[in-house]
């Protein structure tokens, strides 16, 4: 282009991007983003702190330290306590079996595991009552032995169990998938033992991917309502956990303590969620999966 | 070590990987697996070094039967494809890795660990990078750590997969030569797979050419390249032309036309020949056919010959002329192959 026309034109326009919007659309879209999320998660967030802190600090710190909130609260630790490190295990052993290994069958192994995702967790709950309730076949026998499964931690344990199996394996399978056995093949050629090269090779390779996991597996575990209602039986102070003592609370309209408790799980679910971004920068979206 | 494979087959599947090889290397060779993809090349090193086990048949490590022994058992080093260095690991905690894990009856103490460390990083030539990780260091370097991390567990026999396949060509070469050295220096029985046949050609003692799960020949550089043992070696290796003929009485009929060379045996056969074994003649009993390309190839020119097949696709031949040999795109041109090799059918 010569220095006349370039002249005559004017300043050459400016380079857009061909996969770009036009600016009106890029603003109508972010903004629609950002009212619906404002309207739909911040609101309802900011919220539950409103109504919790709405008498004052001492009333939110009574009401935490009731007794029932306190056993519901013990309780759904103690839930995600056993639950968590279960699926941990059972979640690092289905995805190590899928990604390392060929075998007839595992295209139904993947899809069993992806069940609880796609089922109602209330349908889950019921499937322990019948299994285990005491028509069943199982709650009679289970009963003259002295093992109370429904109605109790037991039962609570399992049906958590059950709704978060997928998080830990859901994670883990693409992730090891990716990575091949090649590492793992190069340890035994050097001499390690199995155990030796789960320790040394495989786990430091997933272990992000496995905090990540972890996370999300705790922070269901410990607000799972549905399931647990079903399985719970509902005894304040004892088979309550947060999520089940929220509902009892709001429905008895004693509506700070409800949500003073209900404040904790959201604090948990921003915790989860700052930890999970932390993860993401720290190592990548591909180290924390980016899924779901 | 001498490693001997006996009758060796492998199934995946039911489809066979390896079908009957056999195979004696010798103590302190460096023999080169080379094949296409598919040929079962990497299988065969697998199963020696007991990342796979075969359906059946026998490997002897010296003379004892390793057939059943685990990778771990069978003390080799193994270098991967894609090095598959442990890239949370330092490069020194790579190296030190095959120490690191064994038992503690047989553990060497961590001075000594670090000591040994050391040593191969000066013998890979890569002192002053044992606090790198594998991320931090270029292919070339990332192969060599690989090697020494192989080498520190004292391997009896020492294996390489595809060991130049990710680098670049001038890097290649290099480290061809290095490695070359580097054998002949240590004196470990060496067996690597490639797929690139200069590289089986100029740095192995032997190259075992591969096709079909099958081994097609075991020879020295020049016994494959001058004297292929079937038609596929004639036709991997190097280039080469062929064409269907017939010996009548002593001499190659080619479409019922005497050719002007004479061959003992009568019967149909394939004729091969390579570009280089080619002269021009002006003779009514020769080849000829229409040159359709002419290319220049570093100190010679190529031309591109086609030979009519009565209606048929016509043969594709390849013939390098002199550079300065009257040849004309489009023009005929007669020629006899001087050296050749037919395979009967």
């Amino acid at each position: 282009m010569s220095e006349d026309t370039r002249t005559a034109l004017g300043k050459p326009p400016a380079f857009r991007n061909p996969a770009d919007e036009r600016p009106l659309a890029k603003i109508l879209l972010i903004g629609l983003a950002l009212v619906f999320l404002a309207f739909f998660l911040l609101l309802p967030l900011v919220s539950v702190f409103v109504e919790a802190f709405r008498k004052g600090w001492s009333e939110y710190y009574e009401a935490l330290i009731e007794p029932d909130a306190a056993a519901a609260i013990r309780l759904t630790l103690l839930v995600a306590a056993i639950s968590v490190p279960l699926n941990l295990v059972f979640g690092l052993c289905a995805s190590w079996a899928i990604a390392k290994f060929e075998f007839k069958g595992k295209s139904f192994l993947i899809t069993l595991i992806d069940l609880p995702f796609s089922i109602s967790p209330v349908i889950s709950g019921l499937v322990y009552v019948l299994l285990f309730g005491s028509n069943s076949l199982l709650g009679p026998i289970l009963k003259s032995q002295g093992i109370t499964i429904l109605f109790a931690v037991p039962g609570i344990v399992l049906a958590t169990v059950f709704v978060t199996f997928p998080f830990v394996a859901r994670e883990l399978i693409p992730l090891m998938e990716d990575q091949g056995t090649g590492d793992e093949e190069a340890a035994l050629s050097l001499g390690a033992s199995g155990w030796q090269t789960f320790l040394y090779v495989t786990l430091p390779n997933i272990k992000w991917g496995l905090l990540y996991g972890v996370l999300l597996c705790n922070a269901r575990a410990m607000g799972e309502f549905g399931a647990v209602s079903v399985v719970s039986g509902h005894i304040r102070g004892l088979t309550n956990t947060m999520p089940l003592h929220v509902e009892i609370l709001y429905n008895e309209y004693n509506f700070v303590a409800a949500f003073a408790v209900a404040s904790l799980l959201a604090l948990l679910a921003l915790v989860t969620l700052a930890l999970k971004t932390l993860l993401e920068l720290r190592f990548g979206a591909g180290a924390a999966g980016g899924r779901h | 070590m001498e490693v001997t494979i006996n009758n060796i087959r492998k199934e995946f599947d039911r489809f066979p990987a390896l079908n009957d090889v056999s195979l004696k290397i010798a103590s302190g060779e460096l023999i080169a697996l080379l094949g296409p993809s598919g040929s079962g090349k990497t299988t065969l090193l697998r199963l020696i070094a007991g990342l796979d086990f075969p359906t059946s048949g026998k490997i002897f490590f010296g003379d004892q039967d390793a057939s059943h022994h685990s990778v771990q058992e069978r003390n080799v080093g193994f270098v991967f494809q894609h090095y598959a260095l442990f890239r949370h690991m330092t490069v020194a905690e790579n190296i030190g890795f095959g120490l690191k894990v064994r038992p503690a009856a047989s553990r060497p103490p961590k001075t000594e660990i670090r000591r040994r460390v050391s040593e191969l990083l000066d013998m890979v030539q890569l002192s002053g990078l044992e606090k790198r990780y594998p991320n931090q260091l270029s292919g070339g370097q990332r192969q060599r750590v690989a090697l020494a991390r192989a080498m520190a567990i004292e391997p009896r026999i020492l294996l390489l997969d595809e060991p130049f396949g990710a680098l670049d060509a001038k890097v290649r070469k290099e480290l061809r030569r290095w490695l070359r050295e580097f054998h002949d220096r240590t004196g470990h029985t060496t067996v690597f797979v490639t797929h690139d046949q200069e590289e089986a050609l100029e740095l192995a003692d032997r190259v075992v050419v591969m096709s079909q799960g099958k081994i097609e020949q075991v020879g020295s550089a020049d016994d494959v390249y001058d004297r292929p043992g079937s038609p596929f070696v004639f036709s991997f290796i190097g280039e080469s032309s062929q064409l269907p003929v017939e010996v009548r009485d002593g001499t190659m009929l080619f479409q019922g036309q005497p050719i002007g060379i004479a061959e003992a045996g009568d019967g149909a056969g394939e004729l091969f020949f390579r570009p280089e074994d080619v002269t021009l003649v002006d003779a009514p009993d020769a080849l000829f056919g229409k040159v359709t390309a002419c290319r220049r190839l570093a100190g010679t020119r190529i031309a591109e010959i086609d030979i009519a097949n009565d209606g048929h696709a016509p043969y594709h031949v390849e013939v390098e002329v002199p550079l300065h040999a009257p040849i004309e795109l489009g023009s005929e041109t007669r020629f006899r192959p001087t050296r050749w090799k037919v395979f009967r059918k």
